[in-house]
């Protein structure tokens, strides 16, 4: 029999607040952190996207934006939980483009390397705070977040360690915002996930961190009850025609948490408010049996935030069993996807004991965690 | 519950060597990257027009994979969903990357940038050999054979994959190497032991 793994602390580090609590409370108030930023050094056109905007929060020299932004979280997650992580504690990073930035301004050679990689951030890290454990670094485009609470779920089910704690981010710099321009994946305006005028997604920066544990003493907090990975096979920067990939992972994640999709309360979805991302995850969740369990993406919020976007919205979705509230799917008004799912519009109550966390990425790549009350 | 595994194929390409099963099957000294890994798609006579488009790290982990499997897997023995990879390097995606932020300036282009997350490689060899199942990519500074062992051990032994490629891919400017195993549950006439010291004795 595995062991039940706890979610002991948790951190939501974004422009909406510096704590989880900070965060849920814009939610409620509707509050969403994505506006125009005109930032030249940032894209030559206006852009829609959710950024810092107080350039002094990061103000340490010996590390990077990236690197503060997973020790402002990490801080916050580890000071709200009762363990100690110099012992018997892993770290898991996640991340898609880590220190990317200083590839605009650096010269190219080694040092620069060396300075980018994912690996010395990782590792600065783990010594800032003490971790006796080499890092991991999980880096899987936007389904690393999720990808990185499977990772540490299943180390802590092999009994090599007591504790993981498993932290996402990403910072938007030019590198990430003319690739998405190029792409023509940019909304003009505020995105509008499973909306029928949707047209784009918008970008975010942020972190993420859960604390989890083996340790018996946690018994009655939330658990990370199943997880699942898949791929596409189709296309490197297209979704599955069908969805039936990502619907196998929500299958295969709820079946590993001994659940029946009627068990599902809710979905927290990627939805990235692409017509493509959005029209295959619709297709996934009535193929999974899914079709009627309310679903929102949180998109419209803190925009895509992609190593971290896993993170951020599984650590909302904790709030909301927690509270018993429901977050609303801004900017929707009219289903636009073919299957009739059940997008979550207002703020709604909820008696939730449990939701399906869901991500999907360039790579064809696909995730689905559950997590139980 | 714990499964057999055994490596039943590996395939190595590094020094400008393609090694299969540690038998060297070409070498192309001298040649930069590029060129070389261009003369083992063409020695090897594959007919993969996508390969032309692919960044270095996606042909160097495509034509491993194409080696590796190559007369080793039985295919029609498993469902796609049973198929998957955990693969690690170095540098990510930082080869391409370079390349995306020189065209940045200019025009940036969708087709190089598509290339700028190190999964990709994985996404290449699953379309190629329909490959559905679990997968992971991640950043390692050295091959951490002890986890990555790990990983599929987890993933086998907990029957979420029933076979299972694993290994390195890491391309930066000139350097680069690629080892990866094919693990499976039962043996073959040239299988292995799987374990974390014949994976770092087969990579070298």
């Amino acid at each position: 029999m595995r062991s039940d793994v706890f979610i002991v602390a948790d951190n939501i580090y974004s422009p909406l607040g510096k704590t989880t609590e900070e965060n849920f409370l814009q939610l409620k108030n509707g509050v969403s952190s994505v506006k125009l930023h005109n930032d030249v050094n940032l894209s030559e056109t206006p852009v829609y996207s959710s950024l810092f905007e107080d350039k002094k929060q990061f103000n340490l020299t010996v590390y990077t934006k990236f690197e503060q932004l997973l020790i402002a979280s990490i801080s916050d997650a580890i000071q709200n939980s009762d363990i100690d992580i110099t012992k018997n504690t892993a770290l898991i990073i996640s991340s898609t483009k880590g220190n990317i930035s200083l590839l605009e301004t650096g010269k190219n050679g080694p040092d620069l390397y060396k300075r980018v990689s994912m690996t010395t951030s990782a590792k600065l890290v783990a010594d800032y705070f003490g971790f006796q454990i080499p890092p991991i670094v999980v880096s899987n485009a936007c389904i690393s977040g999720v990808m990185a609470i499977i990772t540490g779920t299943r180390l802590l089910h092999t009994g090599q360690y007591e504790n993981a704690v498993v932290c996402g981010a990403d910072v938007i710099s030019r590198f990430v915002v003319s690739g998405f321009q190029s792409f023509q994946a940019l909304s003009p305006s505020v995105c509008r996930p499973f909306e029928a005028s949707r047209d784009g997604l918008n970008l975010g920066e942020g972190a993420a961190t859960v604390v989890l544990s083996v340790n018996k003493k946690f018994k009655g907090q939330l658990k990370v009850k199943g997880g699942s990975i898949s791929n596409d096979a189709n296309h490197i920067s297209g979704p599955s025609r069908t969805g039936e990939e990502l619907s196998y992972a929500i299958k295969k994640a709820i079946q590993n948490a001994g659940l029946i999709p009627g068990d599902i309360d809710f979905i927290s979805a990627h939805g990235t408010a692409t017509p493509y991302n959005d029209e295959m995850e619709a297709n996934a969740v009535r193929l999974a049996g899914l079709q009627s369990t309310p679903l929102n993406s949180l998109k419209g919020y803190y925009g895509h935030t992609l190593g971290a976007a896993g993170l951020i919205e599984a650590v909302v979705s904790m709030q909301s069993l927690k509270e018993g509230l429901m977050i609303p799917t801004p900017g929707f008004n009219e289903l636009g996807v073919s299957s009739e799912v059940n997008v979550c519009a207002e703020l709604t109550p909820i008696a939730a004991t449990n939701f399906l966390k869901t991500a999907s990425g360039f790579g064809g790549c696909n995730g689905a965690i559950v997590v139980v009350k | 519950m714990t499964t057999e595994k055994h490596i039943t194929s590996s395939c190595v390409i590094s020094n400008n060597t393609v090694v299969k099963n540690g038998v060297k099957l070409f070498e192309n000294p001298g040649a930069d990257v590029a060129g070389f890994l261009l003369s083992v798609y063409q020695h090897f006579q594959f007919n993969y027009p996508k390969f032309y488009k692919m960044d270095n790290l996606s042909k160097l982990g495509w034509l491993t994979a194409e080696v590796l499997l190559e007369g080793s897997l039985d295919k029609p023995a498993y469902q796609p969903e049973g198929l998957g990879m955990i693969i690690a390097n170095a540098n990510s995606s930082l080869d391409n990357d370079i390349k995306y932020t020189g065209t940045i300036k200019e025009v940036p282009s969708p087709a190089v940038f598509v290339y700028t997350l190190p999964n990709i490689v994985i996404g290449e060899i699953c379309i190629r050999h329909n490959f559905k199942g679990e997968h992971a990519f991640f950043i390692q500074e050295t091959f951490d054979a002890g986890f990555v062992a790990q990983q599929v051990i987890y993933l086998l032994d907990n029957d979420i994959l029933q076979a299972c490629i694993c290994g390195w891919a890491d391309v930066l400017e000139q350097d680069y190497k690629a080892g990866l195993f094919l693990v499976e549950k039962k043996k073959s006439k040239e299988s292995v032991v799987f374990s974390a010291d014949n994976l770092d004795r087969i990579l070298g």
